[in-house]
């Protein structure tokens, strides 16, 4: 076996270098996870504003549930989508098994709970905060909705880079979802599980450099928009 | 903060519609609200006159805020009813009132973007420049400043800017000055005798003494939930008629 600092170099000359399967495989990642960001926080932004806001029958086990589904088990949310979409499931006929499209549809499923329950908990917030000022104003809910979403839209920020934290990082939903094909379903975490598992160490290695400096630039720009918001008064 | 007081006072006299159609006389009969087994306002029946400042007395726990959320409309009384100019609280009446908290509750956006949220609120074709009215209420030099990080002074004078930019009829006051220093006090109370002076009924709930002694026209005097006194301030401070009253001036704890 090659020495950690040998294997090291090498994947960061794969890095510098820009490695063409390298990149194709970040930004296959990429363009999954954020697909998958961009449709959770289509669906779970304004479910969550309606939990956060409203209370009605059921309000307290629908939030157990979302509560319970933020912790789905990623291979778990694979099975279930691998069952749905394969020739046998319901939605067979669309073909898309081993596909981007399964694997986004996967990953949505997986975090659109944790941007709801995410979301529900700032607008709770934020509502609670201003419904008494709302109501002294005469505000429409339309507007009320409205002023809440722009208003806590740094928190709602970092609820979908989150979101994304969990989608880019996950690799057990996409694998069976994805099935690795390359150039078509491989991405990153599936590849370094799968190149480990081969011995290309300095492959493996690189995507998982790629994937802490992303990991990395996430909280970076999460921590420098709580401690602006919190230091000009927005937040 | 003359400037807010005129800018006040200019707004209540565009409106126009003033007379016709008057919210006041106010009036609440038997006015009880009760919550988890407590009473806190009991059989509070009252008239509160057009064109005075009304201060609502009181020690803590009288039930002071709540009698102004009920006669706002935040709150639903238990019991009892409130009538503005003859009519029950409804939307359309409380679109003619406005409210300013005692801790001001302040969108997280910046001064002046405060202020457009009540001006796209009041949706009145007449053009009230923003900057118009940060200049009148001495907050231009801060208008892209976020709200929250104004000085608790200057945010009640956004917060009464927010309240006047609606143009309401009826302006209520929950102890706005609290928190404030004699220099803030002194600049709100300025404003609140420029609003009443042009015509707006002023609703203003204080447990400062030297305070409702230089606003009140009249005194509303409340202790545990009952309505002690309700008289002229002239009456009130020279000859209280309760025993609660006088104790409450003569400077005595009342339990």
């Amino acid at each position: 076996m090659q020495e950690f600092g040998e294997i090291f170099g090498l994947a960061i000359g794969l890095i510098v270098s820009a490695d063409k399967n390298l990149l194709e495989i970040v930004f296959l990642s990429l363009r999954v996870s954020l697909s998958a960001v961009l449709i959770s926080c289509l669906i779970g932004m304004p479910l969550g504003a309606l939990l956060g806001m409203t209370r009605f029958r059921g309000h307290g086990a629908l939030l157990v549930l979302l509560n319970a589904l933020m912790g789905l088990p990623p291979v778990v949310v694979g099975l279930v989508v691998y069952m749905l979409l394969s020739n046998a499931g319901p939605m067979g006929w669309l073909q898309l098994l081993y596909t981007p499209t399964a694997m986004i549809i996967a990953q949505t499923i997986l975090i659109t709970p944790i941007v709801a329950a995410l979301t529900r908990q700032v607008i709770e917030s934020l509502h609670s905060e201003y419904a008494e000022q709302f109501r002294s104003m005469c505000v429409s809910a339309r507007t009320a909705v409205a002023t809440l979403l722009w208003d806590a839209r740094v928190s709602l920020l970092t609820v979908a880079l989150a979101g994304f934290g969990r989608a880019i990082a996950e690799v057990g939903a996409v694998m069976i979802v994805g099935g690795n094909i390359i150039h078509l379903t491989r991405v990153m975490t599936t590849a370094i599980a799968l190149e480990t598992s081969k011995g290309n160490l300095d492959l493996a290695l690189a995507l998982g450099i790629v994937l802490f400096l992303i990991a990395l630039g996430i909280n970076a720009v999460v921590m420098s928009l709580r401690s602006d918001t919190t230091r000009y008064g927005y937040a | 903060m003359a400037m807010l007081e005129t800018l006040a006072v200019r707004d209540i006299n565009a409106s126009g519609t003033r007379k016709e159609d008057s919210l006041l006389p106010a009036v609440t009969r038997s006015l009880s609200y009760r919550t988890g087994g407590k009473t806190i306002l009991d059989d509070v029946s009252l008239r509160l006159p057009p064109l005075s400042l009304t201060v609502v007395m009181g020690p803590n726990g009288a039930g002071k805020s709540i009698l102004l959320r009920l006669l706002h409309g935040l709150l639903q009384p238990s019991s009892g009813e409130i009538l503005w100019g003859g009519k029950g609280l409804g939307p359309s009446i409380r679109k003619r009132q406005a409210m300013v908290f005692q801790r001001p509750v302040l969108l997280r956006r910046s001064v002046a973007d405060n202020i457009r949220f009540a001006l796209r609120l009041r949706g009145n074709a007449a053009p009230r420049d923003c900057h118009e009215i940060l200049e009148a209420s001495g907050l231009s030099a801060q208008a892209r400043q976020a709200a929250r990080s104004l000085s608790g002074g200057e945010q009640q004078r956004l917060a009464l800017a927010r309240a006047l930019v609606l143009r309401p009829e009826v302006l209520f006051l929950d102890e706005p000055t609290a928190n404030l220093d004699p220099a803030s006090t002194a600049a709100i109370e300025s404003v609140v005798l420029g609003v009443r002076r042009g015509g707006t009924k002023v609703i203003f709930v204080s447990h400062d003494v030297g305070q409702a002694q230089r606003l009140a026209d009249d005194v509303v005097f409340l202790h545990r939930g009952r309505l002690h006194e309700h008289s002229s301030a002239d009456v009130f401070f020279s000859s209280p008629v309760s025993d609660a009253a006088r104790s409450y001036l003569g400077g005595e704890l009342l339990l």
